[in-house]
């Protein structure tokens, strides 16, 4: 029972905008540790963090952050600290205001906020721009002042949203940095990304989200078995798809293959796909045809984490 | 101070920080600029009229007075503090929606409640400072113009008498005004059409029956109105009153009235969601 209380819950969560999903009939149960949640654009990432903060409301279901609700906003935000997507300040603020006004709405005393906001400051590495307004900032400095924004209070849970979206490789090691030392303290960081590959070495679970559904979530290791235990679809659409199925069976025989109707495209299953693409490079290379398209075929959880696990180690 | 809970003493610092982060903002607005013009139109035509009548040499302080008394009751009351606080109570919260920077505010801890009250007692005071000033300096001129004669009016006769029950008209009106366009604002995304309502509602009002007038802001502000306007016409709408009451009824009938509006608004905070969506 106790564990309740240091676990992020969400119990059949869905939301809608309107007709729109958001997600659907999320249940989810995050202990502490470095989480990250990954999918593609509009796969739900923001709205669960949205809903986590309160930011926005469940259409259906429950949730709760360590038995805590953001219908109790003085302790709930007192705890929590979320370095949200949107790219927007109050008007005509400077990065020093913005961390500070913040912290006053905690109802801290002058000096406390004011050191508060400077060691906040001091670890986003800003101090030489803190006086400036934040209008002015480029795209990485406005991250890092979020950033600072959502940790001055020392939360005990980190909820940030892309954030190493524009920051440049110094920033991300000192970021990620930070977000191990966080954890280490026993706190939660929930961190998103469309890019698996980014957060894998640092996180303690991962959730991949994929058109408002969670598809796999659990330690990185698991979630990878899950995914190379699939077979994924290719459709390749060429000049001659009988000839490629010929050459694809010759040289390898774990690919499965078949011709589509219409006669122009080769539907093609395999579970390594990498080795896959390496070889239709060698047969187009070779100029025995001519290539067209090659896509996904499904839109199914395969060609999901095809695309967010694929990219480790390759390009993208 | 230790006499307040601790929780108290929190909640009271917080709502201090809102309105102080709010107040800052305010004064250098768009729509602070909207409400300067409003304020201070009449104080400069007082201002022309005492240039051009140095000493009272073209008038005379009944008659100055009481259209100084139509100048507050018909152009602030109705007009200035109306459509300034429209300007501005308005913008508290569609502003923060229109910028993107309502979160700020919805993932700090506190209650919501004390968001909407910082933000109603920082756009109360900042209207009431601006019109207090435009009423004084209106005042002034007014009967600044009639050299010792005027001196006398005010501080012999009754002029202090007036200056103090029309700048507690217009702190009335900018808390009134204002507690009703927040909760507006809260419902409706775009204001002009209850604002209208509104304006329409208060205009007609006073031809209503009694009891439906006092669901109106104006019919306080009249009762505490230290000048009689000799209604002729169509104005007599505006200035006489049906049923008077007692200032005993009248201010804390119209404590009630804000007190409505600001529960209202406070029931709509707690359910907001960010959506910031295209408009
Ligand atoms: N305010 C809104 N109104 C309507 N639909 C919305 C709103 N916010 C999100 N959606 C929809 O909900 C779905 C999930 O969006 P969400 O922003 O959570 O995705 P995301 O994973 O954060 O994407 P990204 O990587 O682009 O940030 C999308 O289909 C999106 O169009
Ligand atoms: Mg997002």
């Amino acid at each position: 029972m106790a564990d309740t209380n240091r676990e992020i819950v969400f119990n059949n969560v869905s939301k809608f905008y309107g007709e729109v999903l958001g997600v659907n009939r999320v249940s989810l149960t995050i202990p502490p540790g470095i989480t990250s949640l990954v999918g593609p654009n509009g796969s739900g990432k923001t709205t669960l963090m949205n809903l986590m903060t309160g930011l926005i409301r469940p259409t259906e279901g429950t949730l709760s952050v360590c038995g805590l609700g953001p219908d109790q906003p003085e302790e709930f935000f007192a705890m929590v600290g979320y370095c949200s997507q949107f790219d927007s300040f109050p008007r005509g603020i400077t990065g020093f205001d913005l961390v500070y006004n913040g912290l006053m709405l905690h109802g801290y005393e002058y000096e406390k906020a004011y050191r508060l906001a400077m060691e906040a400051i001091d670890r986003a590495g800003l101090v030489q721009a803190a006086h400036r307004k934040v209008a002015g900032y480029s795209k990485g400095m406005r991250q890092r002042i979020r950033l600072a924004s959502a940790i001055a209070h020392h939360p005990t849970i980190l909820v940030l949203d892309e954030p190493l979206n524009g920051l440049d490789p110094m920033a991300r090691a000192e970021t990620i940095a930070l977000f191990q030392s966080i954890a280490q303290e026993g706190l939660h960081v929930i961190v998103s990304s469309h890019i698996l590959h980014e957060v894998d070495q640092i996180s303690d679970q991962v959730i991949l989200l994929s058109s408002g559904y969670v598809v796999a979530e659990g330690p990185i290791h698991d979630v990878r078995t899950d995914v190379t235990d699939h077979p994924m679809q290719i459709m390749v659409r060429c000049s001659d798809p009988a000839l490629l199925a010929s050459k694809i069976f010759a040289m390898n025989h774990a690919v499965e293959a078949k011709l589509h109707t219409d006669g122009k495209g080769l539907l093609v299953r395999t579970r390594d796909v990498n080795n896959f693409y390496l070889l239709l490079n060698q047969i187009v290379e070779s100029g025995a045809l001519e290539l067209e398209a090659v896509a996904p075929a499904d839109d199914d959880v395969n060609s999901v984490y095809q695309y967010l696990i694929g990219s480790e180690g390759n390009s993208i | 101070m230790s006499t307040l809970q601790p929780d108290w003493r929190k909640r009271f610092s917080q709502l201090r920080a809102v309105v102080t982060i709010e107040m800052r903002r305010y004064f250098f607005t768009r729509q602070a600029l909207a409400i300067y013009l409003l304020a201070l139109a009449p104080v400069v035509i007082i201002g022309l009229h005492a240039i051009t009548s140095p000493l009272g040499r073209h008038c005379n302080i009944a008659e100055d007075t009481e259209i100084l008394a139509g100048i507050i009751q018909l152009f602030y009351v109705h007009l200035g503090i109306f459509f300034g606080c429209l300007i501005l109570f308005t913008w508290l919260f569609r502003g923060e929606i229109v910028q993107r920077s309502l979160h700020y505010y919805l993932l700090a801890p506190l209650r919501r409640e004390i968001i909407v009250l910082g933000k109603f007692i920082a756009g109360a005071v900042t209207t009431s400072i601006i019109f207090c000033v435009a009423v004084s300096l209106s005042f002034i001129f007014m009967y600044g113009h009639f050299g010792p004669k005027g001196q006398q009016f005010v501080f012999d006769g009754p002029g202090l008498h007036h200056l103090g029950a029309y700048l507690v008209i217009t702190v009335l009106a900018c808390f009134g005004y204002g507690a009703i366009f927040l909760a507006l604002s809260l419902i409706f995304r775009n204001p002009v059409i209850p604002g209208a309502f509104f304006f329409g509602w208060e205009t007609i009002s006073s031809v209503l029956p009694a009891t439906l007038q006092k669901f109106s802001i104006t019919f306080y502000l009249k009762n505490l109105a230290p000048v009689e306007l000799s209604g002729k016409g169509l104005l007599s709408v505006f200035t006489v009153v049906a049923q008077p009451v007692s200032e005993f009824i009248a201010i804390p009938g119209f404590f009630l009235f804000i007190g409505l509006a600001l529960y209202f608004a406070c029931w709509r905070m707690r359910t907001i969601e960010i959506s910031y969506a295209k408009d």
